[in-house]
């Protein structure tokens, strides 16, 4: 079961993935990169790794994507 | 084939194809904030690889509780060492992608281009 | 062309190096004699239940030193470069007004949030967590308080003040184990008490305290040099 689970896992991550590398839309790109973090959580969760699980749900997800979306929000507002 | 279908093994494998399409990233976007992605994908591959790595078969979180006992610890978790590691590492990740946006928004102040065409002063 | 065929064979011999990696990886069936050792000993030694705990504080203390001290470094660097960008653009603070939903849910998630991160922190050795878990959850409360209000601003010097006196007081703790026990870092000097109970693991809960101050407060101080300016439309 928790197989199956790391399998769809384990393709959702790398579509993502695929998508943040490749999608013309920068703020597509940036959520795709913080959703890799929170699904890379679960499957911490399944390799026996909680306290690992915890800081990637809150700094991958969290945190980074917030960083990334205010330096593209700057860099807008430098444009105009 | 079968000696393949373990937990481990799966998510070791979505770890370097992960690690493969954050390098494929880094070298091929030329967009500045795409290099900044590419590199946080390949942080998470990396981190995905090494705590696969201290799994150990049908093992449990390394916390003695009611459901691990002291006595039948070494029997029953998953190796704390390198989830020690991959911990500090997450934390450093930010930090150092945190720096990365810092230095892109410099540059674009510079030249305004997140183009990585446009920053030529080092070719000769 | 010629520039992407190169690119190719780089990746191409990449991933032959690795698939030699992974063809080879069977998994393990037991753990290997340190980790054992850590596990046989940790709970006796330095009475923490988690023993991720016991490895981050106790046996690799200088990695997490050395981790905090690189957390440091990259949240005043990136403060530098935006304080001397933010110098010279004195365009006057348009903000964009906040939606009602946010800000009402804001006043009853931020404390909660606190909370949490308070909890995860000082039970880092019973439960998953600990300081730098416990630091990020606190800085995603700060981040709610600055998307639902964004004209708050935030005390500089009290961010400063409470980074310094954690790191301090972390480095102090250490050297008090050298003093008072047998190594730096040693958690020993206070008593270890039940295993599971929360008073219990010597310094480790002291400890984790520390760093959870100083990695919240780190991670507010990049968010904050990033929210400089930012509302403008």
């Amino acid at each position: 079961m928790s197989i199956l689970l790391a399998i769809f896992l384990g393709l959702v991550i790398l579509v993502l993935a695929i998508t943040a590398i490749y999608h013309k839309n920068t703020k597509v790109a940036i959520i795709a990169t913080g959703t890799v973090g929170l699904f890379a959580s679960v499957l911490y969760l399944l390799l026996a790794a909680p306290d690992v699980a915890l800081t990637e749900a809150s700094i991958g997800s969290g945190l980074s994507t917030i960083i990334f979306f205010y330096v593209l929000n700057k860099i807008r507002q430098s444009n105009d | 084939m079968a000696q393949y279908l373990t937990l481990e093994f799966i998510a070791m494998l979505t770890g370097f194809i992960l690690i493969i399409i954050g390098l494929w990233g880094m070298i091929t976007q030329k967009n500045l904030i795409k290099l900044v992605i590419g590199f946080s994908l390949f942080d998470t591959g990396l981190n995905i690889v090494i705590v696969s790595m201290a799994y150990v078969k049908n093992s449990t979180a390394p916390i003695i509780d009611k459901a691990v006992d002291v006595s039948q610890a070494a029997s029953k978790i998953a190796d704390p060492v390198p989830q020690a590691l991959v911990l500090t590492s997450i934390v450093i990740g930010l930090g150092v992608t945190a720096l990365m946006l810092a230095y892109v928004l410099r540059m674009y102040r510079e030249k305004k281009s997140l183009d990585i065409n446009s920053y030529t002063d080092l070719r000769w | 062309m010629i520039k992407k065929g190169l690119l190719l064979i780089l990746l191409v011999g990449f991933v032959a190096v690795i698939s030699g990696l992974l063809i080879n990886f069977t998994g393990s069936n037991e753990l290997n004699p340190l980790a054992s050792y850590y596990a046989e000993k940790g709970p006796t030694e330095v009475g923490a239940a988690n023993l991720v705990t016991a490895v981050v504080i106790t046996y690799r203390g200088f990695d997490t030193l050395g981790e905090v001290t690189i957390l440091f470094i990259a949240a005043a660097i990136v403060g530098f470069f935006l304080k001397t960008m933010n110098a010279d653009t004195n365009r006057p603070l348009r903000l964009r007004k906040t939606s009602e939903i946010l800000e009402t849910a804001s006043t009853l998630l931020v404390p909660t949030i606190f909370m949490l991160g308070a909890y995860i922190f000082v039970n880092g050795h019973l439960t998953p967590g600990g300081g730098f878990q416990g630091g990020a959850v606190i800085a995603t409360g700060v981040m709610m308080i600055i998307l639902a209000r964004p004209a708050s601003q935030f005390n500089h010097k009290l961010i400063s003040v409470l980074e310094s006196i954690s790191g301090i007081g972390f480095v102090v703790m250490g050297v008090l184990g050298l003093v008072l026990a047998s190594g730096f870092l040693n958690n020993a000097f206070l008593p270890l008490g039940k295993l599971g109970s929360l008073l219990s693991a010597g310094a480790i809960p002291i400890i984790y305290v520390f760093i959870g101050i100083k990695v919240g407060s780190e991670l507010t101080s990049i968010l904050d040099s990033l929210k400089e300016n930012q509302n403008e439309i």
